[in-house]
């Protein structure tokens, strides 16, 4: 038996066939999850994501802290309540996990981490705070449910307080608030994982099954882990442990867009990634479309003329486009067209920049 | 999850059904229980006519978003007829795996190979037995 969300309960009941994930018992799908996926793109889908870890940090030093603990830098977060994507390194660049950072107030910021690294990423926050008077504080007594698509934000706000349904409106994209209305301890944030706009909540453990019963009664899809991979793949996010690891650096990973080099600001990694930079980084992540009939899997070899091989990071069908995709890290001087091993057989895919769909629709050329 | 087990057919312990038709061909499919297991089917490939195959031969691929399967001949023949509406719905191997969802038909080598096959209880049990 493994972990279990405050909503197990509900999934079981919903008929969801459950599988383990990093420990924890959830829902893979409720029955389709290509259908799960198209209700995300065309109204509105909710995931149980309890199983990620909230961690509170607190302490007039804490931008401080986080200024060097991250790759992406806190310091372009000035509105309360305003969120950042990052990559947290070790000293060899190496990617620990990827998070989101939220500024609540001047001395205090809220990190979601990963379920599969937060253990390990605990314990690395948990030895540097100190230098930095900065008190840890992980929130494993909150339940996450993201609502995400078109329909979204309409159908979670409407069915809070009214001065709390507000205010979550009124968001902009990549921030969050308190809603204190709801009661302590409820915040609400327009971030997600899928491509579409919508809405992550966290909330007392105790209150997660009454508002996940009010979203299913307000016609919201449940929606399993199956769908919420496929949603993100299409959308080009990366998924650690398969995207990047402690072994890849965010240069090599897609994700340079996250790491700020500002002058004079010193942060873990840092130095390992300029010297890649400064000897040229030999490997890039790219997205692929296969044009042969198949599906593109985790670890399927990619050839590429002349140049050697890669290897797929995270292979599956999109049910928007109707064709399979990936991510996959290659040569850094890979051009348009590659090869790919699938089952005995070499496949042509070709290469392009992910996002694949943006906003419902199709960003690449089918 | 109690799976749909009908007992106008036989079974093999890979999960694949095989019902003689009126025309004296015999049809193959996978299972209630083998859909189910793989979820959302996006891709089947299904054999060409005119193709001999033996016994346990792969003649068939059905890919999920999980996983691809191979599925094998139940009994000697020669391919009469793959599904080609799979090409475009392979859904309807999920919805209709019994019906619909036929992957191949084959003009068997010896009709009398369907007797040594798994009868629905049979199968039922086997389930059941793996279930545990």
């Amino acid at each position: 038996m493994g972990l279990r969300t405050p909503l197990y309960a509900r999934h079981v009941a919903l008929g969801a066939r459950m599988v383990d994930f990093g420990g924890w018992d959830m829902p893979l799908h409720y029955g389709s999850q290509l259908e799960e996926h198209h209700a995300v793109r065309r109204s509105a889908g909710m995931f149980d994501v309890s199983h990620m870890r909230v961690v509170d940090l607190e302490g007039a030093r804490t931008r401080e802290f986080l200024s060097e603990l991250l790759a992406n830098d806190v310091g372009a977060l000035v509105a309360p309540g305003k969120a950042l994507y990052s990559c947290m390194l070790n000293e060899a660049g190496g990617v620990l996990d990827d998070l989101i950072v939220y500024y609540r107030d001047a001395a205090h910021f809220r990190l979601v981490v990963n379920a599969g690294t937060a253990d390990t990423d605990v314990a690395w926050i948990r030895a540097r705070a100190p230098a930095f008077t900065v008190v840890v504080r992980e929130r494993r007594e909150l339940a996450l449910i993201a609502v995400q698509g078109p329909q979204a934000r309409a159908q979670a706000a409407a069915l809070l307080p009214a001065p709390d349904g507000v205010a979550a409106l009124a968001l902009p994209r990549f921030a969050g608030c308190a809603l204190p209305a709801s009661g302590p301890d409820h915040f609400i944030a327009r971030t997600g994982y899928t491509g579409e706009d919508g809405f992550e909540l966290m909330l007392p453990a105790e209150r997660a099954v009454p508002f996940w019963d009010a979203l299913l009664a307000a016609g919201v899809r449940p929606c399993g882990l199956g769908a919420r991979d496929t949603l993100r793949l299409e959308a080009g996010m990366n998924l650690y442990g398969h995207d990047m690891d402690a072994h890849t650096t965010p240069l090599e990973s897609g994700l340079d867009w996250t790491v700020a080099f500002g002058a004079g600001r010193a942060f873990v990694g840092r130095a390992a990634l300029e010297a890649q930079r400064a000897a040229g980084v030999k490997r890039r992540l790219v997205g692929l479309v296969l044009e042969d009939k198949g599906v593109l899997r985790d670890q399927q070899r990619v050839l590429v003329a002349g140049l050697g091989a890669g290897e797929v990071t995270s292979g599956s069908w999109s049910p928007t486009l109707e064709r399979s995709i990936a991510l996959a890290r290659v040569p850094a001087a890979t051009p348009a067209r590659v090869q790919v091993e699938v089952r005995g057989r070499l496949l042509e895919a070709r290469v392009v920049k992910p996002p694949f769909v943006r906003d419902g629709r199709a960003r690449v050329a089918l | 999850m109690s799976s749909n087990v009908p007992d106008d057919r036989r079974y093999t312990p890979s999960h694949e059904w095989v019902q003689r038709q009126a025309d004296g061909s015999i049809a193959v499919g996978i299972t209630d229980h083998a859909q189910h297991a793989l979820g959302d089917l996006v891709f089947v490939e299904v054999p060409t006519a005119g193709r001999r195959v033996a016994v346990g031969e792969a003649c068939a691929v059905v890919e999920s978003v999980k996983a691809a399967s191979d599925v094998y001949s139940p009994i000697a023949g020669d391919v009469l007829e793959g599904n080609a509406e799979l090409a475009a719905t392979p859904e309807r191997i999920n919805t209709d795996p019994y019906g619909a969802g036929w992957l191949w038909k084959l003009k068997p080598t010896n009709a009398a190979d369907l007797e040594a096959l798994l009868d629905a209880r049979a199968y039922i049990a086997l389930l059941a037995a793996a279930a545990d």
